[in-house]
């Protein structure tokens, strides 16, 4: 187990590596940088510019350098977790990003929450009642979760929670609560906003783990081991939660890799249709205004956080299933 | 024949030696009726399409999908008016149903007629379905003029509006162009992306993986790294990257290219796993070990002998991940930051339905939103049905 772990985290380091590298070409992709969009911008206001000041700018925040000095720059400053410095707010990454990116983790927290509640019994039902009704129902359901685009999902239950429930429009909060300090009052004006998204978010990755946990269920029911269980006189519910659905579960935890990327993908264009004070909206500006070290360290984190949770699930599921080989690899 | 059948009660003496004169066949016994010898001797792909035709959605999701794909051949043909004729009279119209019936007459398909009314209090425009005016649809009919594939020159329609009338089946946007003939004309494009897309992720997908999964070694180890990184991150943030690294100046043709590479070129990885470990599978498999004998040399053995025992599962996953690829178009162009409006797509159609407001005033502009799931579940639908049939010795 030791070897495996530590086997895992050596990978782990050069795949961070080669991740920082492509986030960093791609965000050098648009032609120009940061200023030239800034010059471009004043002059359309018909503002001029200062040579001298731009010359000055441009070698403070090292856009002179070639691009090879400026990744290395950036990467050394990454290790000691300085993420480098956003033109557009002009302050540290650092500090922009923070709430952010608490907001967008307690989003995703509760959209695998939700995923998890939701997609278990359903998948379970469906399983044991195959090919009745209900089971037609829900899989056809399940795919209009798929092939539903998120964007319009979230517009329409914006709507009803305003025409219903009242629900201010946009956020993650009540606007009276936006500067507070959190206070139990604040925490029900989230609570009360942070279902839509989840929704949303959650809709396709519940969609594609019941049809999934369905599969696998299918395929434990029909062993040997539950006929016998079956046989020897085990009550029905005992018997699957005892024998096929421990064996179905895997997915579950396996599955964290796929739900992450999902999940973040996900938030990212709902929250900017629901002005959610996410990674999302800000991303997109950052893209947008290339403000390359913003957009950069967003990107990264993300990757981040899925090169982390993979990592996880990995391990959860080598303690729960010891079948499950830990060296690994098929390359022969 | 039926003299030493019952051998077992008679006494041996009392039977003498009988020889059939019928030539003997050794093969009698294995000797398979018409029907089952079309089943044993049917190719692979033949027995794949039987199984297929059992699936019966997912056949009848393959004939919607060709139809709409046939429909993008003659988008001109049927819509009813051109993709920017612009009707000022009707900005935001909402959509005129069809009737057949008036006062209980046949009349065949017909729309009542819009009356525009600005109200000075809240200025809205107000549209209502004016019940005198008996506004028939015309069929095979002179419309809007058009040139097809820009080149010919034509103004036929399957069918138009009324003289003098409307037909906005499906309402007006806000510069009154009709959203019906603007949904036909955008298949065009948001049907096409997925195509051209998966094409690009399907060579990239194939090569990639079978030299990974052929030569194994250090050339594996690092298409799987490959794989891996591009794998952690999340596709829209990417997606959102890429496009917005698109050149401003780039013709709306280079940027629909340009998204569709970009579609493609981050999809790859599943296709490429699959094919590496099917063949890491396949090659072990007794008959690739028999062409080895043979003599067969690897390319003979690829293609002749591994690449068509994967290829219906290829064509399977590849049917799967069409609709991730039109969802993504219609995103990335939602948020604009992938095709631009003279293109017409799915989602560029959608960046107008943007605000809380279209949906409680104009909903008909979320129309495009239910080609798009359409299209999406026939192919969800399609690819699980070829899915279930791509080993039919199952």
């Amino acid at each position: 187990m030791m070897q495996y772990l530590v086997r895992r985290i050596l990978i782990m380091a050069p795949t961070l590596l080669a991740i920082s590298a492509i986030v960093f070409t791609i965000i050098q992709l648009p032609p120009g940088d940061y200023l030239t969009t800034m010059v471009a911008e004043l002059q359309a206001q018909g503002e001029s510019v200062n040579a001298e000041k731009l010359q000055f700018l441009r070698e403070q925040y090292g856009l002179d350098r070639t691009p090879v000095e400026q990744y290395f720059h950036w990467l050394m400053g990454m290790l000691q977790g300085d993420l480098g410095w956003s033109f557009e707010y002009n302050v540290p990454v650092s500090s922009v990003i923070g709430e952010r990116l608490l907001l967008s983790f307690v989003v995703a927290f509760t959209t695998i929450i939700f995923t998890y509640v939701i997609a278990f019994p359903i998948g379970i039902y469906s399983a044991t009642h195959q090919y009745s009704w209900s089971d037609y129902g829900l899989t056809l359901l399940g795919f209009l979760g798929l092939a539903t685009p998120s964007f319009l999902l979230a517009l329409v239950l914006l709507y009803f929670a305003n025409v219903t429930f009242g629900t201010s429009i946009g956020g993650l909060m009540d606007p009276q609560y936006l500067d507070q300090p959190m206070s139990w009052t604040k925490f029900l004006s989230v609570l009360e906003h942070l279902w839509i998204p989840v929704i949303v978010i959650g809709t396709s990755g519940t969609a594609a783990m019941i049809r999934r946990l369905r599969a696998n269920l299918l395929d434990e029911l029909q062993k040997q081991y539950v006929v016998t269980g079956r046989a020897k006189g085990l009550p029905p519910g005992r018997l699957l939660i005892k024998y096929p659905l421990r064996m179905a579960i895997n997915p579950f935890i396996a599955d964290i890799g796929n739900l992450l990327p999902h999940m973040i993908s996900g938030a990212a264009i709902v929250s900017v249709v629901m002005s959610l004070p996410t990674n999302g909206p800000m991303l997109l500006a950052a893209l947008r205004s290339q403000d390359m070290y913003l957009a950069g360290s967003f990107l990264m984190i993300e990757a981040c956080l899925i090169v982390i949770g993979v990592f996880l699930s990995d391990i959860a599921l080598a303690v729960l299933d010891p079948r499950i080989r830990l060296h690994g690899g098929t390359t022969r | 024949m039926n003299a030493p059948s019952n051998g077992a009660r008679g006494t041996a003496a009392a039977l003498g030696h009988y020889v059939n004169p019928a030539p003997f066949d050794p093969l009698e016994g294995e000797q398979l009726s018409s029907d089952l010898e079309r089943y044993y001797l049917a190719s692979q792909w033949r027995m794949m399409w039987w199984k297929l035709k059992r699936h019966r959605v997912a056949v009848a999701s393959g004939v919607f999908l060709l139809l709409m794909y046939l429909s993008i051949l003659v988008s001109e043909l049927l819509a009813p008016y051109n993709l920017h004729t612009r009707h000022t009279d009707f900005i935001y119209a909402p959509p005129q149903g069809i009737h057949l019936f008036h006062e209980g007459r046949l009349v065949g398909p017909f729309v009542y007629g819009l009356s525009y009314n600005l109200n000075m209090d809240t200025l809205k425009r107000e549209y209502a379905l004016d019940s005198t005016k008996v506004q028939a649809i015309r069929f095979f009919c002179r419309g809007d003029a058009y040139e097809y594939l820009s080149m010919i020159p034509g103004n036929l329609h399957l069918f138009c509006p009324a003289e003098g009338g409307t037909l906005f089946v499906a309402g007006t946007d806000r510069l009154g162009r009709d959203m019906l003939s603007r949904l036909i004309y955008g298949a065009r494009v948001s049907l096409t992306v997925g195509l051209i897309g998966i094409t690009v992720s399907f060579l990239l997908g194939i090569s990639l993986g079978g030299l990974a999964g052929y030569y194994g070694g250090w050339v594996d180890n690092l298409i799987q790294r490959t794989i891996e990184v591009l794998r952690s991150f999340p596709e829209l943030p990417l997606w959102m990257a890429l496009s917005a690294a698109l050149p401003v100046s780039w013709s709306p043709l280079y940027i629909y290219f340009g998204i569709t590479l970009i579609l493609g070129l981050l999809d790859w990885t599943g296709l490429a796993r699959a094919v590496r470990s099917k063949l890491l599978a396949l090659r072990e498999e007794d008959f690739c070990t028999a062409a080895m004998l043979m003599g067969a040399r690897p390319r003979r053995i690829i293609f002749r002998h591994l690449v068509p025992s994967f290829m219906s599962h290829l064509i399977a996953s590849a049917t799967l991940s069409i609709p991730a690829m039109i969802l993504g178009e219609t995103a990335l162009s939602f948020l604009g930051l992938g095709l631009r409006p003279p293109i017409t797509s799915w989602g560029v159609l959608l960046t107008e339905a943007q605000n809380i407001n279209v949906v409680a005033l104009y909903p008909w502009l979320m129309l495009p939103v239910t080609p798009v799931i359409l299209a999406v579940l026939a192919f969800n639908f399609l690819g699980d049905g070829l899915r279930d049939a791509a080993d039919p010795y199952k």
